[in-house]
């Protein structure tokens, strides 16, 4: 058993798969206590779940598992668990949460509250119809240069845009933003994930397209009051409100509310 | 021309091309189609840019031989072909490795950002497997970009994208493939898709297994759509085991932990200390391909040398917090979120874990047309590049190549050929029929999430990294059993949004795909690449000169062939003969 | 520190915009007050809220004091600063008062009424204006400070220089850490290396981008500065407590 060649056939690939016996796996005896909201678009309830607590467990190993034990057609959307692809975005107790990323220990034995995102749409349990951002998202222009690639760029100019690429996609900016979540200004704003967006796109150094027009009419930058909320959610850490909003916020100025800006264009006669 | 109209019980849309998947090549593959201002429909089981692409961390290996100019499509031949155990379709590794390069330029164009160069140029990094430092990358996210930047891409087309939609069957008129039906997941509604060419770009089937770097997405849906209609599978007893997936909390168990730990210099220690990597390949090290690298792991671990929780050690403290925060962000952020453990100050446990799949539907190298007219196939779930052991980087760039190509000779296959995509409404209604069963069964029946893990449970224990004849021989007879169970099936609730459902559909892909696996692990009788059978010493030279080619035989039961490789053309075979003398 | 970070945390959401309100209030009651009905000098000090000196013109009303025509400029830089306009939006109009499901359902207004930053508060877009202006009244302040180590017309070190000095210091690192100064030298530009002197230019972005981080609390610390300087200002002024001389 101890040598990887042959000596026990059938026997061998098991043991090395668990290293640790699976049914003592990081239990601890401890029960995780979940309310998990329960409906659709016409409305639904909260409702009560346990299951044993296991070591490390995100809130989402603890509703797959209600899914797989308790209720099968608990809907929740997943991909990755790993908070790369930012599908499992809903809120607990109130917050925008990544459920893959999000212990169960942080809420220290209390109570654990997982609802879908609010400001779009209810499916049906912890989903959202978040297809909206795809149809703003359509909306901006392109990335878009008249040089070949491959192109001559220099970290020094590109640094600043690693941070804005970063994005996931989870939409949480979009749900706790209050201009959308509050005001439902969906048609007129496109929310923080599109300003991300804009920014990097506004700053590259090889994009020649100019999207200050639509940034201040058509995706309603001023909608924004720099409250921050989408900020303080980001689970990439990506800081929207400092790094891509208010430089988007100053490039506006500069072509809508700057007199002396202005004046220069009228003399210079462009 | 796309025309919607509604039908008892199901929709009906037509385009000119139907692509089944959103990853990398499905959206490349659409781009390609849209170009030619054909009418393009994108079929997605997620939401747009969830795709597993997002997952691929460490970075896409082109030749352009910006930090070593030596490098050169021919060497980026000769290191597939060398991991791949010359296994590899030849002729699509030439055109890979001699397309990849333009493949990443056109992703700058359209506004990717890789790490530069002080020169201004695209940076690369050394990855296990290529000689020269070849993998373009950002930080550790370059399928983020990737996927980003081709959404967007797609998004400023035509192209119409149906998220959150499964394709249940491929419909068929003579002989050729001209649609698919598929459901909405959201609401259940039935979608009949009528498309002149139908481009498969579903990915891999990792969750066949349990320790799984995959998504729940990686059913493998393409490969048996594809095998139902009738098309030759390739190399499927090749599953990549990545060497480093996580290992504690349980959770997280088999999360992938990138490669490019290693190409930034991670070293892998027992928990004796040792480098071990030295006893397994010497002069790689912890480069080595990773079929090897993921070997070595498992057996220190297998011979009591493991960590705490039954991995190994891998270090990459000598970084530093700031190289990993510029280097490998999203790993720091990974295990300290996850694992509480902080990666600049100790070591990370990992062992090997699912994560790719070698083999797939056999395709054409030029159009990536597969052996059943109408239907094009690219990506992972696509055969034949890769061969027996896939090497880093080159799953990112192979998206680009053949999804480009697989839309590009969907729409020659349209402009050549007039048919009509339209088939007989009974063929319709009978797969939504047989797509309902699980929700109508009024009984109490089989869970989908009980068969889906016990059969998880059967190829990790007889499928896995190391193999032997007899205990193959019963994780069939286990699967084969699994297979009986699929028509108990039931699921409670309704078609709205429902998971239990859903995975009604998915455990028949997987219990298929299962049975093949094993079926020509069964056939592949030596250790080459990812199939190491312990119950034989060594490569054998003349399995070493055919592929295993699987197709649905006439009783509807699994048919293997033994097809040879063709000899390379005199171009290719010199390349390989000058680096053995090399070497 | 983090366990301060997270017992704040762990206060009700409403403990924030209260705190906020309270804290602007009394700094506007307070300088208020001081413009309006204190004097601003006394020996080599001039209260941060009386730089720099100008005489009052005989035809204008008293109720309208000297230093009124200067503070505005301060004073608008702050109403107008970004991270102020988050801190009031949230306080003042609880336009959200914070970020949780429970505290954004009790935005006051009408789902249809709000307007953001596209009605009357387009306004804030003069910040830049405000920031140039903000910075000739640094220098003079900057003036004041040296002033301080020169009592009697030979250099000194008294507690109150000392203080005038940290005051002026947290004054300019606010000022500098502005995120329209950030657009001003570098956030405009979207290639350093295709201007001339572009490097330069980089390195100052990347330098008011590291203040930039820390600009709410610069925007706090310069508040309170302003007026404990001027609180030490007065007591001295008062003869309350010594002005002690640490050097001269």
């Amino acid at each position: 058993m101890s040598e990887g060649n042959g000596n026990n056939p059938g026997g061998v690939t098991s043991k090395a798969h668990s290293p640790v016996p699976d049914e003592d796996l990081g239990k601890s005896g401890k029960m995780a206590k979940l309310k998990i909201f329960r409906g659709d678009a016409e409305g639904g309830e909260e409702i009560g779940y346990e299951i044993p607590l296991v070591e490390g467990m995100v809130v989402l190993d603890a509703v797959l598992a209600i899914q797989a034990q308790q209720a099968p057609d608990l809907a929740v959307r997943w991909n990755c668990k790993a908070a790369h692809c930012g599908s499992c975005s809903a809120e607990i107790n109130g917050r925008p949460k990544l459920l893959c990323k999000t212990r169960v220990e942080e809420y220290d034995g209390g109570e654990i509250h997982v609802g879908p995102m609010r400001a779009f749409p209810v499916i049906k349990d912890l989903v959202s119809d978040v297809s909206w951002n795809y149809e703003v998202s359509k909306g901006i222009k392109p990335f878009q240069s008249s040089e070949q690639a491959p192109f001559t760029m220099y970290e020094e100019d590109v640094e600043r845009l690693y941070e804005p690429k970063k994005c996931i996609e989870c939409f949480m900016c979009q749900d706790v933003c209050h201009v959308l979540r509050t005001h439902h200004k969906h048609p007129e704003f496109a929310g923080p994930r599109f300003f991300v967006r804009n920014q990097w796109l506004e700053m590259h150094p090889m994009d020649e397209a100019d999207r200050l027009a639509d940034l201040k009419e058509d995706n309603g930058l001023g909608f924004c009051n720099i409250t921050k909320c989408c900020t303080e959610v980001c689970p990439v850490d990506i800081h929207i409100t400092d790094n891509s909003i208010i430089p988007l916020k100053e490039r506006v100025a500069d072509e809508y509310y700057d007199p002396a800006k202005w004046l220069m264009r009228k003399i210079r006669g462009s | 021309m796309q025309r919607d109209g509604h039908r008892e019980g199901y929709e009906t849309r037509e385009h000119d091309v139907l692509i089944i998947g959103a990853g990398g090549a499905g959206l490349r593959a659409a781009v390609a189609a849209a170009e030619h201002g054909l009418s393009v429909g994108i079929v997605t089981k997620s939401l747009l840019g969830k795709a597993h692409t997002v997952m691929a961390e460490g970075g896409i290996a082109a030749s352009v031989g910006n930090v070593d100019p030596d490098d050169s499509w021919r060497q980026h031949f000769i290191d597939t072909m060398r991991s791949g155990k010359f296994l590899n379709d030849w002729k699509m590794v030439e055109t890979f490795t001699k397309e990849a390069p333009d493949r990443v330029y056109e992703l700058e164009q359209w506004g990717a950002l890789f790490n530069r160069t002080p020169e201004g140029k695209i940076s690369q990094r050394p990855f296990g497997g290529h000689t020269y430092r070849r993998l373009c990358h950002v930080g550790d996210r370059t399928g983020l970009e990737l996927i980003r930047t081709m959404q967007e891409k797609v998004l400023a087309t035509d192209a119409k994208v149906y998220m959150e939609t499964t394709v249940t069957r491929l419909f068929k008129k003579e002989g050729r493939v001209v649609g698919a039906l598929a459901y909405t997941r959201e609401n259940g509604k039935f979608v009949h898709f009528k498309a002149k060419a139908v481009v498969m770009a579903t990915g891999g089937w990792g969750r066949i297994f349990k320790v799984t770097s995959n998504s729940w997405e990686g059913t493998g849906d393409g490969v048996v759509l594809g095998y139902d209609a009738g098309a030759e599978l390739v190399d499927m007893e090749m599953m990549q085991f990545h060497p480093t997936g996580m290992v504690w909390p349980p959770g997280v168990r088999g999360l992938l932990v990138t490669e490019g730990v290693r190409g930034e210099g991670g070293l892998l220690r027992n928990s004796e200390g040792q480098r071990y990597m030295e006893n397994y390949d010497p002069e790689k090290m912890e480069l080595s391909t990773r079929d090897v690298v993921a070997r070595a792991n498992y057996t220190e671990v297998q011979e009591g040398r493991g960590s705490e929780h039954g991995g190994v050690y891998l270090d990459i403290t000598h970084l530093g917090y700031d190289g990993i925060m510029k280097k490998l962000p999203t790993m720091y952020e990974q295990f300290l979120k996850l694992a509480d453990i902080d990666i600049s100050s100790e070591p990370m446990e990992v062992f090997p874990t699912v994560h790719y799949t070698m083999g797939g539907i056999k395709i054409d190298p030029e159009s990536a047309a597969s052996s059943v007219p109408g239907l094009f196939a690219a990506g992972e779930v696509a055969g034949g590049l890769h061969g027996a052991n896939r090497l880093g980087g080159n799953s990112l760039s192979d998206l680009l190549v053949f999804g480009r190509r697989a839309g590009e000779g969907a729409a020659a296959y349209i402009e050549e050929s007039v048919h009509s995509a339209e088939i007989d409404e009974g063929e319709v209604l009978h797969e939504i029929g047989r797509v309902l069963e699980p929700l109508e069964k009024k009984e109490e029946g089989e869970s989908p999430y009980l068969i889906q893990q016990e059969l998880q449970e059967v190829m990790m224990e007889h499928a896995n990294l190391m193999r032997d004849g007899d205990s193959l021989k019963e994780g069939l007879g286990k699967i084969l059993a699994l297979k009986d169970r699929l028509p108990q099936i039931s699921v409670p609730g309704s078609r709205l949004f429902n998971p239990g459902w859903h995975t009604a559909q998915d455990v028949r892909y997987l219990v298929q795909i299962s049975e093949i696996i094993i079926r020509t692990a069964l056939e592949r009788k030596e250790r080459r690449g990812a199939q190491w059978r312990l119950d034989f010493d060594g490569p054998d030279e003349e399995l070493g000169k055919i592929n295993f080619i699987v197709t649905k035989d006439g009783q509807g039961e699994v048919g293997i062939e033994r097809r040879e490789i063709p000899p390379m053309p005199e171009h290719l075979a010199s390349l390989v003969e000058e680096a053995k003398a090399k070497a | 520190m983090s366990s301060i970070a997270a017992a704040w945390r762990r206060l009700p959401w409403w403990v924030e915009p209260v705190s906020v309100v309270i804290v602007l209030s009394v700094f506007g009651l307070y300088s208020f007050a001081i413009v309006s009905f204190l004097p601003g000098e006394y020996k080599e000090y001039l209260s941060p809220f009386y730089s720099p000196p100008i005489p009052h013109p005989d035809w204008m009303p008293d109720f309208i004091t000297a230093p009124m025509f200067i503070i505005w400029m301060p004073l608008g830089f702050r109403a107008t600063c970004y991270y102020y306009r988050k801190a009031y939006y949230r306080a003042f109009f609880w336009d959200p008062p914070a970020c949780q499901a429970g505290a954004q359902e009790r935005e006051p207004r009408k789902a249809e009424n709000y307007r953001g930053e596209r009605a009357v508060f387009v306004l804030n877009n003069v910040h830049r204006y405000f920031l140039y202006a903000s910075f000739v009244v640094l220098a003079f302040l900057w003036y004041d400070t040296v002033l301080t180590f020169f009592p009697g017309g030979s250099f000194g070190v008294k507690v109150g220089s000392i203080i005038w000095l940290a005051n002026v210091v947290l004054l300019s690192t606010y000022s500098l850490s502005c995120h329209s100064l950030r657009h001003i030298i570098g956030g405009n530009k979207d290639c350093y290396t295709c201007v001339r002197g572009g490097n330069t230019r980089r390195k100052l972005y990347n330098g008011v981008s590291r203040l930039n981080l820390q600009h709410p609390q610069w925007a706090w610390f310069s508040l309170f500065s302003v007026l404990l300087t001027d609180i030490y200002f007065r007591l001295i002024q008062a003869g309350v407590i010594p002005d002690l001389t640490i050097l001269g």
